[in-house]
Order: structure tokens, then C-alpha cells, then sequence
């Protein structure tokens, strides 16, 4: 069992014009295994960049992450990444797209199509196994994407707004689908997302994060991850405490979204 | 001004043609059709086929008109140069002041036709009656008082053809033509040369058939038709692939590598603007007018293309792709191998289509200064004998070759990055 340490993370760069942005501010963390966390906040809060200080595509400036008590020095395959879209190979078929980690690690062809094929069923797109990714719905891109996140066996599962791009009905699907994946595989997940109602239905644990400097503001402990898992999520939205729960989210978010402008304002003044 | 006068109005006669016979047929009901917005929608705007069919043909009908084709009816042919036999009569006056009117039948003989001077009397009175021939489109001085019982040298002068006054350096239009007077005093003979262009600046299309049929069996400058157009082809096809060849990799490092990129972005950013044309020179100098100068132009014009096509096509893969396919454990071969590459593919189709278009050209025009063979040189060397009719056939096949490689690398790309723009 290998738990994920984030632990006192800064990041800080230089602009061209000489002042400096703080991006994070002394982020810890700690997931379990198989924990599912979403995070949430304003717009340049950081978490993308806490997404991808995870992911190894950025070095932080003070602290580190630990993956199983090893440090993460760069992207891994052992961190799978879901992007918002367009991270799909559009000269491979369906098939191979999934296949791809295990090709890499020139896996056995048996084995390989074995993987593909589970993980096509998984997602539901079976039929669409030998179709090219510019073929398919932006929804079927997305399942298509997550299948080819887990035949590569991650540990942790790194989701940067993966449903964003989706019309509602179909975002509401593929929730249901996540969630679904998430029970099944027991994997640890971190979803990055900008819509409280799906880090609230899509999260264990709920951090919200606050901008200048990017920092944790504040972390919840939620059932609705656990109830969805049986439930319909629409039962889940009716549930007195979700509403609760994203009302408050909500002004806090807003509150830090005016302390934003004021700043602004007081600037430009 | 004349043909595009006729032209603009063919253009705006087969739009209305083509309108009132459309208004007849029925209509398409595409989606299209059912635009109400077309001026301004560029989807809307697809080429009218009619239009472009109609626009070849009048092509060849204004060429077969000013050039009296066969293969356009004698009905539709700008009015040629006059044929035949043609009169005029001048007055000569002698000092004393005597005059009399002779007769000169002139022979306007179409080219390569028959240039007897026609049979004349010397008719009465001491001036006589003259015969010339002129070919068509020439011009001829005529003595007329050489057989005169008075002439230039008993200093009698001509003083009018067909009553009209006429003196050194003046002129008088006749029925068929155009005199001129000499300063000494001699009648220049200008047929008129109607509408129709001489075969010499322009022949008639079927002239050019001709000639393509006969230098495609005979050959030209020791050569077949083939061997000259397979000698441009090669030299392009060999030019360019050593382009592609350095120039892809290069663009690849200047694309993955700062110091490759720092390197080589001033020589590559330099080169670019410079024309291949303005190379020739400078390469001549160098390595000669044989085969190996024409290679190292052609790959020098294929290679900044095909290096700034690489380029572009590894800045232009999303950066998602990359974190993408780190996060699924490829190693940096494997990302340029399934990565990079295939993303760049289209991109570098493109740098090819536009490399060849610019190698053909840049072909032609160094076999233009010097070669053995090829399209240039063979326009080239028959420019210099003025026949028009090979210079002709020539830039017609380079343009359909042209045309036709780009169609070839346009179907390749289809069929090889079947996903172009759809990433």
C-alpha cells in the first residue's frame, strides 16, 4: 500500500518583468490509498500547477512529493494522467490509444489486446474498438482517455478537469462512470475541476484552495463519493446536505473571487 | 484591349448563359442551396463547374481566334492578313512637270507559299506598270520607277497613289494595306496584317499538338521529349529528397533543443527570404553548370522549407500529448517515435507540397541558364530559334506537371494523415 505525501510545497517563479508570482505556498498533504480528493478554487489558485507538481511535469522550489516514500523526480507511469481534452493520439485507433502504455513497455500482443479489450468493455466502447479518436463524441474521447489512463496499472490517478469540456447530460454520465472506475480499481485519485457540485459528488475529501499565494484553505470530509457509488446522483443532489455544503462553497468562493477584484481595483486605482 | 474586351464578354455572356439555362434545369437541394447568405459565407461559395469548363474552352477559342485555327470555325477567326492579289495606282511627275499613272499589282503570298510576282503589261505612257510580292505579315520596298521611261534618276517623282498626295516620309492607305513613302522617295508596301497574331510570336493550338507529337517520337536537341521532362523530374525528385532528407532531422533538433535551435535559427531565419533564383549564380560559381550544381540549388531550396515544415510540426504538437505520453512511461525515443512524429506528419506534408512547387520552378528556371537536358533548356534553346510553338508546348507541361505533382502529394496526404486538422 503506497500513500502519496505532498509535503510543504512551494512554488515560486520569476516573470519577465522582474516581480515574481508565489503560485503555492507551503501545500501539505496525505492521501491513503485508494482515497478520492477533488480540488477545488478561484481561478489561479494553483491547482493545476499542485496537479502538476504531482504529475512531475514541474519542479517545485521548496519541499517534495513522495509517491510510496520515494521522491517524484519527473512524470512516471506510475502517476496516470486525464486531461481536459485533446490528449488523445489522433493517428492511433481507438485500440491502440488504449494499448499505448503497455506497448511502451512492449508488452506481449496477447496480453496486451487482453487489457484493451477489458478496459473497452469497462468504458462501453467496444464496438468503437478499431474507429480513429476524431471519429468519436467528445464524451466517448473522454472514456477512450480513461481507459488508456488504467491498462497502464497506475497508482494514482491525476485528473486535470477531465469532464469540463462536456455538455451536462453527458458530463452527468461520465461522473457516474468515474466514480464507478474509482470503487472498482481502488486506485488513488486526484481530480482537478472548476464545478462544486462535481467536486462535491466526485470527492472523499474536498480541498478548497485560495490564489496569491496558492494555499489550502479548507478540507472536508464528504459521504456523497461513497453514496453515488450505489445511488443514483441525482438522489445524491437532493440530499439536504449537498445543498448545504455547496452553498457554503459557493460564498467561499465567491468571497475570495471579490477579494480578488477589489485587489485589482485598489491596483489599478 | 481588343481580346479582353471579348473576353470580359464571353465571361459575363456564359454567366448569364449559364444562369438562364440553371433557371431551366432543376435544382440541387443540399443544405447549401438553402443559404440565403452567400455573399460574405465562403462555405456557400463552391466553383461553379460550368464555369470553370466553359473558361478552359474560352481559353482556346480566343487562342484559336486570333490565330485562324482549324479547330475553331472559320466564322469565330479574327480577321486574318490579306491574301492575294491587291492594286494600286500611282502618278509620277517628272521636273518638267509631265505626269502619268501606272498600275502596281502586288502578290501577297501567305507564308512558305508561293512568292511569284505576278504577271503585269507594261501598260501605255512613259511611266509603267509594276509587280511585287510580299508574304504575308512582311513588308516590301517597291521601285516603281525602276521600269519607268522617267525615273528617279531623270528626277521624276511619285507624287500620289490612288490620287491621293503622297510625299518622303508620308503615308496614304490603299485597299489592302498601308504605303509609305522613303525619304528618298521609294513606296513601302504594307499588307494589312488584320487581327490574327503571326505563328512566329504566337502559332495555333493545333501547331502545338503537333509539335508535342513530333518531339515526343523524335525528340528535341538530341533528346526525346521524355528524356527532357524525366531529367527535370529526377533532378527535383533528388534535390528534394536530400532537402527532406537533412532539413526534417534539422528541423526535429531546432524543435527538441535549445542549443540546436539558438545554432541554427539565424543561418535557417537568413536563408528563408533569400530566393533559390539568386542562388544560381553563386552556385554556378561554384560547382558549375552540371548535375551537381542543379542538385545542391534544388536542395538548398527544399531544405530551409523542409527544416521550418519540422520545426513547426514538434512546436505545434499540444503539450498535453507530451505529458500525456510521459505519464504512460514512454521513454524520449518513444516520444518522438509515436509522439512527435506522427503529430508533425501533416505539417510536414505541407513543407513538401510547397518544397516541390518551389524545386520545380527553381528547376526550370537553372536549365533556363544552363543545361543538357531538361524542360528549361529546351524551351530555352527553342526561344533562341523563335519557335514559338516548342516554347509553347513547354510551359504548358511544366504547368501540368507542376499541377500534377501537386495533386499526387495532395492524394499521398490524404491517404497517409488521413487525421490533419482533426486533433
Amino acid at each position: 500500500m503506497s500513500s502519496l505525501q505532498i509535503d510543504d510545497i512551494s512554488m515560486r517563479f520569476d516573470l519577465p518583468n522582474g516581480t515574481s508570482v508565489q503560485a503555492l505556498k507551503n501545500v501539505s498533504l496525505e492521501l491513503k490509498q485508494g482515497e478520492l480528493l477533488s480540488v477545488l478554487g478561484p481561478s489561479g489558485c494553483g491547482k493545476t500547477t499542485l496537479l502538476n507538481i504531482v504529475a512531475g511535469f514541474l519542479a517545485p522550489t521548496q519541499g517534495r512529493v513522495l509517491l510510496g516514500g520515494k521522491t517524484v523526480k519527473g512524470p512516471g507511469p506510475e502517476r496516470g494522467m486525464v486531461f481536459q481534452q485533446g490528449a488523445l493520439f489522433e493517428w492511433m485507433s481507438v485500440r491502440e490509444n488504449v494499448g499505448f502504455g503497455p506497448s511502451m513497455k512492449a508488452m506481449a500482443k496477447a496480453e496486451k489486446a487482453q487489457i484493451v479489450d477489458h478496459l473497452l468493455d469497462v468504458v462501453g466502447l467496444r464496438d468503437f474498438k478499431e474507429k480513429a479518436v476524431y471519429e468519436l463524441s467528445g464524451g466517448m474521447q473522454q472514456r477512450v482517455a480513461l481507459a488508456r489512463c488504467l491498462a497502464n496499472e497506475p497508482e494514482v490517478i491525476l485528473m486535470d478537469e477531465p469532464l469540463g469540456a462536456l455538455d451536462a447530460l453527458t458530463r452527468e454520465k461520465m461522473q457516474g462512470l468515474v466514480l464507478k472506475l474509482w470503487k472498482e480499481t481502488g486506485k488513488t485519485v486526484i481530480l482537478i475541476t472548476h464545478s462544486v457540485e462535481e467536486a462535491l459528488l466526485l470527492g472523499e475529501r474536498l480541498l478548497v484552495m485560495a490564489p496569491r499565494p496558492g494555499r489550502i484553505h479548507k478540507e472536508y470530509q464528504l459521504p456523497f463519493a461513497e453514496m453515488g457509488v450505489n445511488a443514483d446522483l441525482r438522489t445524491v443532489k437532493k440530499h439536504p446536505e449537498f445543498g448545504e455544503k455547496r452553498e457554503e462553497i459557493l460564498s467561499m468562493i465567491w468571497e475570495m473571487e471579490e477579494e480578488i477584484m477589489g485587489r485589482t481595483e485598489t491596483t489599478d486605482a | 484591349m481588343v481580346i479582353a474586351l471579348i473576353y470580359i464578354a464571353l465571361f459575363t455572356g456564359a454567366f448569364l448563359a449559364v444562369r438562364a439555362v440553371g433557371r431551366l434545369r432543376d435544382h440541387v437541394s443540399d443544405f447549401t442551396s438553402l443559404k440565403t447568405v452567400t455573399f460574405g459565407d465562403e462555405s456557400a461559395v463552391r466553383p461553379n463547374r460550368a464555369a470553370s469548363i466553359i473558361s478552359v474552352l474560352t481559353i482556346f477559342l480566343i487562342w484559336g481566334a486570333f490565330t485562324g485555327s482549324k479547330w475553331v470555325p472559320t466564322i469565330l477567326h479574327a480577321p486574318g492578313p490579306f491574301i492575294g492579289l491587291t492594286e494600286f495606282t500611282y502618278t509620277a511627275r517628272t521636273p518638267d512637270g509631265q505626269t502619268d499613272d501606272a498600275t502596281v499589282t502586288v502578290n501577297v503570298f501567305p507564308l512558305g507559299g508561293d512568292a511569284a510576282d505576278p504577271v503585269v503589261e507594261p501598260g501605255e505612257g512613259w511611266a509603267r506598270n509594276d509587280a511585287a510580292s510580299i508574304g504575308a505579315w512582311r513588308s516590301g520596298l517597291i521601285r516603281v520607277d525602276a521600269n519607268d521611261a522617267f525615273g528617279r534618276d531623270e528626277g521624276a517623282v511619285v507624287v500620289a497613289v490612288n490620287g491621293k498626295a503622297i510625299e518622303p516620309g508620308g503615308e496614304v492607305f490603299v485597299d489592302d494595306g498601308r504605303l509609305g513613302m522613303s525619304p528618298r522617295g521609294t513606296l513601302n508596301f504594307v499588307p494589312a496584317k488584320g487581327w490574327q497574331m503571326e505563328p512566329i510570336w504566337l502559332p495555333a493550338p493545333e501547331a502545338v499538338v503537333a509539335r508535342l507529337v513530333e518531339i515526343s517520337t523524335s525528340g528535341y536537341q538530341n533528346s526525346t521529349l521524355w528524356e527532357h521532362l524525366g531529367w527535370s523530374l529526377a533532378r527535383v525528385l533528388l534535390g528534394f529528397a536530400c532537402g527532406a532528407l537533412v532539413g526534417i532531422p534539422l528541423g526535429y533538433a531546432m524543435g527538441l533543443s535549445d542549443w540546436f535551435r539558438g545554432w541554427f535559427d539565424p543561418i535557417v531565419e537568413f536563408m528563408r527570404p533569400v530566393p533559390p533564383l539568386a542562388l544560381i549564380p553563386l552556385v554556378i560559381i561554384w560547382a558549375g553548370i552540371g548535375e551537381a550544381g542543379k542538385i545542391i540549388l534544388l536542395f538548398l531550396a527544399a531544405l530551409w522549407i523542409m527544416t521550418i515544415a519540422a520545426r513547426s510540426g514538434v512546436s505545434g504538437v499540444r503539450i498535453s500529448k507530451v505529458h500525456a505520453a510521459y505519464s504512460l512511461g514512454a521513454s524520449k525515443w518513444q516520444i518522438l517515435r509515436h509522439v512527435i512524429v506522427p503529430n508533425s506528419l501533416p505539417d510536414i506534408f505541407t513543407g513538401a507540397r510547397v518544397a516541390m512547387g518551389v524545386c520545380w520552378g527553381t528547376v526550370v528556371a537553372a536549365e533556363l541558364v544552363a543545361a543538357e537536358k531538361g524542360a528549361g533548356m529546351m524551351i530555352m534553346v527553342a526561344s533562341k530559334f523563335q519557335l514559338t510553338d516548342i516554347v509553347l508546348m513547354g510551359i504548358i507541361l511544366i504547368g501540368v506537371i507542376g499541377y500534377g505533382i501537386d495533386i499526387l502529394m495532395r492524394m499521398a496526404e490524404n491517404r497517409l494523415v488521413p487525421w490533419k486538422g482533426k486533433g
